[in-house]
């Protein structure tokens, strides 16, 4: 605990800080460039120079360990002098683009040179230029204005885990570049557009939309995975302009996967503003009561046992709760929320038995990996970089049973099929030395495990795994289920899965398909073909015209979740607020609201009429999604009491997406996935050389 | 220096040839498991040797793969080192240097030659023979100007034997490598000026520094025996007028000491030289707590002791010192002229009035 002066004030901060970091803690703020709290450092900007007693000459701060006794001056002459000059040698190559540049309002430099730079140049030669990079239909490039940090370059390594980024040549010659012009895949890259001090990487969706100050922001959660990620929605007039990261150190810390930022072009696009109805085999616009009469006419010449609801990935608690009472007050017992065709059940071992019981930070503290039926890079991409975080920092060995990808970390790939889990059970193989030699052993269970009919089985075989393995006890919770979808964890806690445990939502489909179905009802379920919904009399309620709308009979048009408050529950079990940013087009409503006005024309009224009475009565039933920001975790000894009841077979665990960038109706619609998809493939031919 | 812009046409493939996967094997070897990228330097240099002079960006990708190196870490490694070339170059590779001591000594002559030679930086002439490309300083200044061909050094060029050297090394002759003019190495043209007395090298010297050592000693106990003198004369009362001025007083022994003069009685006589009319007011007690005479540049703990023990305990005591009072405590104390040199005075009127507030 090295104790320090810092502009005269005696300050003892804990062992292993930097310079800065102690100034911070002493609120004194050092401009800074290249340093970043979340990356490694480099200390090539100079721009936090401060004064320490006893040195010749000033030193860099973001690099210099803080020791017992040192006497720093942050607000001498000597570093009002080092800042003006590094700013001014900062600025004789940047551009003085500042009104035509996208990073105007919210850049670094600008902000730091009206702070501590000087008022004029002295420079009066030509300056530098540089060449555009391409690097991918996300990131607009401007180098001539890079200020040389490497914070891309450290991010992409670090963070994301993949060697895409590089700075080549020296002196005046540096520039930040990809392999051969390679275009940059990974599903983080967006965050280098926040990381970027200046505007040399920017967001090219976003390119000359908006100023930083025209721009109203609201908090909310992300629904593009079960991370729940939290982010700021920035909307002008009506429409969403942007979406930005918010720091969350539990959950995604401040990044997102570019799915979460860049999916807004698709809330502008194939979106369902008013009711339609199927007339002739048209659908044609209507109101919202005779929408509500047809539903009405219907469900009273349908039998309850043939009616069915199938609960979509993006849903808020509040509207799942509202959907799942309104088919118990209809006495509808099919009710099934695992789009992904997980055949996992809520009763298996309660909560413990599907979400991610560790919490997202522990990940950290694990000292040994099992990933199984997973691949963490694309079902839950923030989640993934955590592991990349552990791999790099803690060396934590990584293996997988399941289909093999790139996790950007190097693994040891035990088997594709559950089969392997016998022989880790049985200690055949090498890795499960690791795992049974490690203190902290974590294992990570993806739904792609439980897509077969020997799903109870795998179930058992995994707890049981964890338990021999030493997973499970009072001081370590290492197993964990990783949900991809947001709405998952919610409505498996409010036991939206058939109590017949042989219908699941592939039988339910079938039977759909094969015209046994008197009414289906989609709560912006989207996750199936066409077909399946042909013969069956569908209702369709959600955001955009999907799979789902295609062929349904009555579309109810709902929010996107940037258009209402709902409550999220994540993969961990945390349950966050998010916040409406704007407003749904046209005639479109809460889901909750329109599920409460049916519910009335139906005969089976809901008791709420607020969506705070909705969330009381739902706190009855679910107390835990009253607390917000915090993970209530499930009860581990259910886990460790399972029987091996059944066999398993050998059919490959595949993860449960394999179209990262269309995972969901708002993807489908933006045009920014189609476009990092074609990317992505282009990448993927050149690599393998079959572009010819 | 010029950026390194790979070249556009690139062979298909690159792996190293039997020697040098050999040499690149040991190299690997050389450093322990998991730091293999540490050889990637010297890979890379053999990729050049062994692909004349050139590494084409097949060979970025084969070093990567063996050294398990992401290829953009490989590129940015060999864009760094303006020593590896990314582009074909001439078979005689010429590296000018046109750093300042260099270009002191008439590089511009030798870039000349270098143009109408050869041609442009960066292009290699007709003939396949040259290409040249101006470096940052090789090392050499001491034989400015110079250029390195291939893996040898050039030195001590002018326009003329420079000419005659590209013309040698196009026809194929011999060429003198290091210094062309006459001279051995960095060695002095013309042969040795310093330390030419062969007495120097035949022994002939053997143990005659303790001559010098003695020669030391005898100074040392002169000059101890002339202080010694003076010390005894000054012990005699010298008449003295009560008005005579402080710094008379005070030159006279820094003037007389040959050594820093050692003897504390030296003190005593000068307290005797000064009248007490001039003393300073003097307390016998601090005011309450005495100020912390330290804090004045130049006052040490031992000053602050002798300051004490004549009564002087407050910035303010020190902070109205006349001249006269200044010459009566700079003859108390042993440093002399301090207080004047510090400037005690302005210091401690300024410490008083910030205690003051």
């Amino acid at each position: 605990m090295p104790k320090l002066t810092i502009d005269g004030k005696e300050i003892e901060v804990e062992d292993g800080l930097t310079i800065l970091q102690a100034c911070e803690e002493a609120d004194v703020e050092i401009p800074r460039f290249c340093y970043h709290e979340r990356l490694s450092i480099a200390g090539n900007c100079r721009m936090c120079l401060v004064e320490m007693e006893r040195a010749p000459k000033p030193v860099a701060s973001c690099a210099m360990p803080a020791g017992e006794g040192m006497v720093i001056k942050t607000n001498t002459p000597l570093v009002k002098k080092a800042r003006e000059g590094v700013m001014e040698f900062m600025l004789i190559n940047h551009p003085l683009d500042c009104p035509i540049c996208d990073q105007g309002g919210e850049c670094d430099l600008q902000d730091q040179s009206m702070a501590y730079g000087l008022d004029g140049t002295r420079y009066t030669e030509s300056k530098r230029a540089m060449a555009e990079q391409n690097f991918g239909p996300l990131i607009k490039t401007e180098m001539t204005r890079c200020i040389s940090c490497t914070r891309c370059v450290r991010f992409t390594t670090e963070v994301a885990g993949v060697h895409e980024l590089g700075q080549t040549g020296r002196g005046e010659d540096a520039e930040i570049v990809s392999y051969l012009g390679a275009v940059v895949t990974n599903e983080m890259s967006g965050n280098v557009i926040d990381l970027c001090p200046v505007g040399a990487l920017t967001s090219r969706p976003y390119e000359f939309n908006a100023r930083p100050w025209e721009l109203r922001k609201t908090q909310s959660i992300d629904v593009m995975d079960a991370v729940g990620s939290n982010i700021r929605v920035d909307v002008r007039g009506r429409e969403v302009m942007r979406v930005m990261p918010i720091n969350n150190d539990d959950v995604n810390e401040e990044w997102i996967s570019d799915k979460t930022r860049f999916i807004w072009d698709g809330l502008k696009t194939r979106r369902l503003d008013t009711p339609y109805l199927r007339k002739d085999g048209a659908l044609v616009a209507t109101t919202w009561s005779e929408a509500f009469e047809a539903i009405a006419k219907k469900v009273k010449t349908s039998d309850k046992n043939k009616m069915a609801g199938l609960i979509g990935d993006l849903n808020g608690a509040e509207e799942i709760f509202a959907f799942k009472s309104l088919m118990d007050s209809l006495g509808v017992d099919n009710v099934d929320c695992r789009q992904d065709r997980s055949n996992i059940r809520p009763e298996w071992a309660g909560r413990a038995g599907y979400i991610f019981n560790s919490g997202i930070n522990a990940i950290e503290d694990a000292d040994a990996l099992l990933i199984i039926g997973s691949n963490p890079r694309l079902e839950a991409t923030v989640l993934n970089s955590r592991i990349i975080k552990a791999v790099k920092q803690n060396e934590m060995p990584v293996a997988l049973v399941g289909e093999a990808a790139d996790l950007a970390y190097e693994y040891t790939h035990i088997g594709n099929g559950a089969e392997s889990l016998n022989e880790l059970l049985k200690g055949k193989h090498s890795f499960a030395k690791t795992l049974k030699a490690a203190k902290r052993p974590m294992i990570i269970v993806g739904q792609g495990t439980f897509i077969g009919d020997d799903a109870k089985a795998i179930f058992e075989t995994i707890a049981n795994l964890a338990t021999n393995i030493g997973a499970i006890n009072d001081d370590w919770t290492g197993l964990n289920f990783l949900q991809s979808a947001a709405s998952r964890v919610a409505a498996l806690d409010l036991g939206c899965v058939p109590k017949n445990e042989s219908v699941n939502y592939n039988s339910i489909l079938n039977a759909s398909k094969a015209g046994d179905l008197d009414l289906l009802f989609l709560l912006s379920a989207d996750e199936m073909k066409l077909c399946d919904l042909d013969n069956s009399f569908v209702v369709y309620m959600g955001s955009h015209g999907d799979v789902g709308a295609n062929s349904a009979d009555i579309i109810l048009p709902s929010a996107a979740y940037t258009e209402k408050f709902a409550t999220y529950i994540n993969l961990e079990g945390r349950a966050q607020l998010g916040h409406k940013a704007t407003f749904a087009p046209g005639n479109a409503k809460d889901d909750w609201a329109i599920i409460r006005a049916l519910s009335d024309h139906l005969g089976h009224k809901l008791p709420f009429d607020s969506l705070e009475a909705l969330r009381s009565k739902m706190f009855d039933i679910a107390p835990h999604f009253a607390h917000i920001g915090s993970q209530s975790a499930g009860d581990m000894s259910q886990l460790q009491s399972q029987k091996i009841s059944g066999d398993i077979s050998s059919t490959p665990l595949n993860s449960t997406i394999a179209d990262y960038y269309h995972t969901n109706p708002i993807a489908r619609a933006s045009k920014i996935m189609d476009d990092c998809k074609a990317a992505k493939l282009a990448a993927i031919s050149e690599a393998t050389g079959t572009n010819g | 220096m010029s950026a390194q812009k790979m070249a556009i046409e690139q062979p298909e493939s690159f792996v190293f040839n039997a020697k040098f996967s050999e040499l690149a094997k040991k190299r690997i070897a050389m450093y322990p498991e998991g730091k293999q990228a540490s050889a990637v330097v010297p890979l890379l240099w053999f990729a050049q040797k062994q692909h004349d002079n050139w590494i084409p960006e097949a060979a970025l990708r084969h070093i990567g793969d063996m050294l398990d190196m992401a290829y953009i870490r490989v590129l940015e490694v060999v864009t760094f080192y303006t020593m590896f070339n990314l582009a074909p170059v001439g078979k005689h590779f010429v590296q000018f240097c046109g750093t300042t001591p260099c270009w002191l000594n008439g590089a511009d002559k030798i870039k000349d030659v270098c143009e109408s030679e050869i041609g442009a930086q960066n292009t290699i002439s007709d003939d396949g023979e040259f290409s040249w490309l101006e470096v940052e300083c090789l090392g050499a200044c001491v034989n400015a100007p110079m250029v390195q061909i291939n893996d040898d050094f050039y030195e001590d060029l002018d326009e003329e034997n420079f000419r005659q050297l590209l013309k040698d090394l196009k026809s194929g002759k011999p060429t003198k490598i290091g210094p062309q003019v006459d001279r051995i190495n960095a060695a002095p043209c013309g042969g040795a000026t310093t330390l030419n007395d062969k007495s120097l090298f035949d022994g002939s010297m053997l143990g005659s520094y303790k001559d010098v050592l003695k020669q030391i000693e005898q100074a040392e106990a002169e000059a101890a025996a002339i202080s010694a003198k003076e010390a005894k004369e000054a012990e005699k009362p010298a008449p003295k007028k009560a008005d005579e001025k402080p710094e008379a007083s005070d030159k006279k022994p820094t003037k007389k000491a040959t050594k820093p003069a050692k003897a504390t009685n030296s003190t005593n006589t000068d307290a005797e030289n000064v009248s007490d009319d001039l003393k300073p007011a003097m307390l016998s007690a601090p005011k309450g707590d005495a100020d912390d005479l330290k804090v004045i540049k130049g006052v040490g703990p031992k000053l602050e002791g002798v300051l004490n023990g004549l009564g002087i305990y407050h910035y303010s005591q020190i902070s109205v010192w006349n001249d006269d009072n200044i010459a009566w405590v700079d003859s108390k104390l042993q440093f002399k002229g301090r207080i004047l040199r510090d400037g005690w005075v302005k210091q401690a009127g300024e410490l008083a009035k910030q205690g003051d507030k």
